[in-house]
């Protein structure tokens, strides 16, 4: 399938228009959603809308980049000013936003065609899609299996060639961790990289916004079209933008630094270990040093995880409140009734359990013994990896411990479907970029190479990614 | 025990509405009264999904303008805190406020000869309004809710209970007030609901130095409701610990129709705000030289202020505060006693007449008294028009033709008809009755058409009627 700059020469030369290629894609859509069932909604009418204004660039030779005319997918989370944004759930059924996220405006100054809302977790809650609100999304390579999540939909699309590139967003893992799933690229940007305006928010101080796409130079180009700092979010970051101009200068002389605990991790399958350590030995022929790191507080990551990110979003959903948009509950005698009956009618369990549980830790009384003791141990996390990056320039790893696991499979044991991200969200309690790209399979079914970077070095993230890529593909 | 062997004790929370240009979070207008409920909003303050909040500099500088002002400690390092509750003028179900890192703590307030403590300042969001349409809460009809003050910057200040009468509390916010406006961070009108005061009430035996159970007022809209809410409250507590019964820790509210407290809500149901750093707004740091700046740019502050205006101006304690309480009014005192004009007689004039015109004008218009040009009633005919007109009160004078008659061989041919007219008053006059000449002058005045220069008419037919 066509890369995004293979597209954009395809358009500049008037081989195929802007409209040709959402046509073709709709086909695909329509071919594909039966089995996969990516979207949430399709958007067809604003995406010929968008192509015909990409066509008038192309055939005026008014300004033009490498997404314009590009056809794509937003993740369920981002507002799109006047289309449905529901997070996945029913608590937001109709709700339209009469803004757009920031980094929706920004891909559509890019020239974004947008296909349509593809399906995720309930508020970016989850790791399979199965939380979402409506229905379960497919794993491409096999629809008995789920795509991973919480932006299972994003990386179904892109895998299944409904969309060139996607929007997801990274809670714990929840763009790396889909796309390992689905055999595509995911990359979640430094914390403060992209802005989250807009961005319906699960846990503010861990969410970020990211590409998924089928290649590393695609993820780049999305990214640098979304990244920038944005006087609407005050935790994002003015930082120089530029992912491209060291893409592809390797990694001959790179120290990647392989973290004992990464590989020690419960539940890791012995299918992904060995394609994980296969890459690294492709790494290092290509010229990169492979160094022991240790990541110390490994084990207690996925604890404070689930004590900081439910508090977050107990507060963050708080809003949801039936009073101004979205589901009401309008046979409730009481204001009381109305935000029980519609706060139980409009999310589902998982929801509840994380508003329950964060509700719980930052009570009075328990605040210390939770919220506070979850936030040093973030802060024992991020040193752990400064530490590591005094001995290596990047670290690499699986993204998830195991394969896209069968539908329904760990739906009962939720801890067991928490285990998925253990890898993952160490990057966001650091706040580190990190991408992942696929490493061959296991079990015939991706795997998920993943390469974490210091602060602000998401550039050097892509670089390695792209770097493995080039010695997968030759191989 | 009668009253005056209990001691009470009264902690104040002031809130104060900032006078920014925009809200807190985001840019809607802060003059939420000049909309249409919901005219005066955004996504941001509407709590939609996905919106972010970005802190405003200005309410964050007023509020250390305020802090100094106070003698504050400034923090060097604060942050914002979500306190989490759900009601509908609350939008997003979190206030953004500040909890364990305020911008200020450890002040005082000079209030009469008592000083005050404050506890800490600190910066948050005020919430919208409800409207209930129907009698009361409970029986409404629907409630409608109104966001167009919701994210209004509002300042807490929280004082040690080291107030122990209703006065003082209520001196206590007038001062507050008199700083607020003289330090330029809030208009602070009560009765527009720009300052709001609450106070924790609570007595124990004189002598006592543990403190008894404290109740919390609430809903109170004046100087006065605060002094009568806190009075009702002593007397309510103290009747209650002498027939031998508990004070309950509760919020009761001020019903200004039956001038009594009520119980609103009960420490059982106090809420647990669930209180955590606000992770969508990086921590402050508030520059150390910036902060000393705004120290020493400060105005006169209003206790030195009234004491100037007592000692330099000759001006009543009571008159000193009408002026210090309004900065636009004792501007104008200050600027037209510098034009020239006599302190007191501007004063007076600036309480009696309530002036438009600027310094230059109203001197002008004070010399024109002063030297008879025309009378105090003209004056007042004079500053309608100049305020008008926007032209100087000279020639607003000479425009209307209005210079009072002073010329004596005039005003003594007006004497003599009123003499002639009004033998009784002279008869009265010359009996000893000296009130007689008020009836007489008043008919002079008519005759004139009001333009007699009253001074030199009353000598002139005094000296007239002892002839």
């Amino acid at each position: 399938m066509a890369s995004i700059s293979e597209l954009h020469d395809r358009l500049g030369r008037r081989e195929i228009s802007a409209g040709e290629l959402l046509e073709e894609q709709l086909t695909t859509i329509e071919e594909q959603e039966p089995r996969v069932h990516a979207y949430l909604r399709l958007t067809a009418e604003l995406a010929r809308a968008q192509a015909q204004a990409a066509d008038r660039l192309f055939r005026e030779g008014g300004p033009v980049g490498p997404l314009t005319g590009i056809p794509a997918a937003i993740k369920d989370v981002l507002s799109v000013q006047g289309v449905e944004t529901t997070a996945g759930s029913k608590i937001l059924a109709g709700y339209r936003p009469p803004f757009d996220a920031t980094a929706v405006a920004r891909l559509k100054a890019a020239g974004l065609v947008l296909l349509g809302i593809t399906n995720c977790d309930e508020f970016a809650m989850g790791s399979s899609t199965e939380n979402s609100g409506y229905f379960v999304t497919r794993n491409p390579h096999d629809p008995q299996r789920v795509p991973g999540g919480s932006s299972g939909g994003s990386a179904a699309a892109v895998a299944a060639g409904e969309a060139v590139y996607a929007l997801g967003t990274d809670t714990g893992g929840s763009i790396r961790q889909p796309a390992a799933l689905c055999g595509v690229v995911g990359m979640k940007p430094t914390y403060g990289r992209v802005s989250r305006y807009g961005l319906i928010a699960f846990a503010s101080s861990l969410d970020q916004v990211g590409p998924l796409s089928r290649s590393v130079e695609d993820a780049a180009l999305v990214l640098e079209a979304i990244a920038g700092v944005d006087a609407r979010d005050a935790t994002s970051a003015d930082r120089p933008v530029d992912f491209l101009s060291e893409l592809e200068a390797g990694v001959e002389g790179l120290r990647l630094g392989v973290p004992r605990e990464y590989f020690q991790v419960e539940g890791l399958e012995p299918g992904v270990r060995s394609a994980v350590q296969e890459a690294l030995r492709r790494l290092e022929r290509a010229g990169a040093e492979l160094v022991d790191v240790e990541l110390p507080h490994t084990d207690y990551g996925l604890a404070a995880y689930y004590i900081i990110a439910p508090a977050e979003c107990s507060s963050n959903l708080a809003r949801m409140d039936s009073v101004r948009f979205g589901l009401r509950d309008e046979s409730a005698p009481n204001l009381l009734e109305s935000y029980l009956r519609t706060r139980r009618a409009g999310f589902g369990p998982e929801v509840r359990r994380r508003v329950m549980l964060g509700t719980y830790a930052l009570s009075s009384g328990y605040y210390d013994a939770y919220y506070l003791k979850a936030q040093k141990i973030r802060t024992l996390i991020a040193e752990d990896f400064q530490r590591a990056f005094r001995d290596c320039d990047a670290i690499v790893s699986a993204t998830a411990p195991t394969v896209a696991f069968e539908i329904g499979a760990k739906m009962n044991d939720p801890l067991a479907m928490y285990l998925n991200d253990v890898l993952t969200l160490g990057g966001n309690l650091a706040g580190l970029p990190g991408i992942s790209v696929p490493c061959g399979t296991s079990e015939g079914l991706p795997v998920g190479l993943q390469v974490l970077t210091p602060h602000w070095q998401d550039a050097r993230a892509l670089r390695v990614a792209r770097a493995y890529e080039m010695v997968r593909d030759a191989a | 025990m009668p009253l005056s062997d209990w001691e009470p004790v009264i902690g104040m929370e002031v809130h104060v509405q900032l006078s920014t240009r925009t809200k807190m979070f985001c840019g809607c207008s802060s003059d939420y009264l000049a909309a249409l409920p919901n005219g005066n909003v955004c996504p941001v303050c509407l709590g939609l999904p996905g919106v972010l909040p970005t802190a405003n500099e200005s309410a964050v500088e007023k509020v250390v303008k305020a802090a100094v002002a106070l003698q504050c400690e400034v923090a060097e390092h604060t942050k914002f805190d979500r306190k989490n509750y759900f009601y509908p003028d609350l939008p997003k179900g979190y206030q953004i406020s500040q909890y364990d890192l305020p911008i200020a703590r450890g002040g005082s307030l000079q209030v009469g000869e008592r000083t005050v403590r404050i506890t800490r300042v600190h910066l948050e969001e005020d919430t919208g309004k409800l409207l209930h349409a129907g009698d009361a809460l409970h029986s409404a009809e629907e409630s409608l809710v109104d966001l167009n003050r919701a994210g209004v910057p509002l300042m807490e200040v929280v004082s040690e209970p080291d107030l122990h009468s209703a006065e003082a509390a209520r001196d206590y916010a007038i001062e507050l007030r008199d700083l607020f406006r003289a330090v330029g961070v809030s208009e602070a009108d009560m009765e527009k609901g720009q300052l709001r005061a609450e106070a924790n009430v609570s007595v124990r035996p004189v002598g006592e130095s543990a403190l008894g159970v404290k109740t919390e007022l609430k809903n109170i809209n004046s100087f006065r409701a605060l002094q009568r809410a806190v009075a009702h409250e002593i007397e309510r507590q103290v009747d209650v610990l002498e027939e031998g019964g508990q004070v309950l820790q509760e919020t009761r509210g001020w019903s200004e129709a039956q001038q009594r407290t009520f119980t609103q809500r009960s420490k059982e149901e106090a809420h647990d705000y669930r209180y955590f750093p606000e992770p969508d707004l990086p921590p402050l740091h508030l520059d150390g030289a910036w902060v000393s700046h705004l120290r020493q740019a400060l105005p006169e502050l209003p206790a030195r202020k009234r004491e100037r205006f007592r000692s330099q101006y000759g001006l009543s304690d009571s008159a000193a505060r009408l002026f210090v309480e309004d900065p636009d009014r004792s501007r104008l005192l200050e600027e037209t006693v510098a034009a020239g004009a006599e302190a007191r007689t501007t004063a007076n004039w600036i309480i009696a007449a309530d002036p438009k015109l600027g310094p230059a004008h109203l001197a002008e218009l004070l010399r024109l008294i002063e030297q008879g040009v025309i009378n105090r009633d003209q004056g007042r005919e004079v500053q309608r028009e100049a305020e008008a007109s926007e032209r100087p009160p000279q020639e607003v004078v000479q425009a209307l033709g209005l210079a009072q008659v002073s010329d004596e061989n005039a005003l003594a041919a007006v004497i003599e008809e009123v003499i002639a007219a009004q033998p009784q008053a002279v008869a009265d006059f010359r009996a000893g009755k000296q009130q007689a000449v008020g009836a007489l002058l008043a008919a002079v005045k008519q005759r004139t058409g009001g333009t007699a220069n009253l001074k030199v008419a009353s000598r002139l037919l005094r000296d007239r009627l002892s002839q």
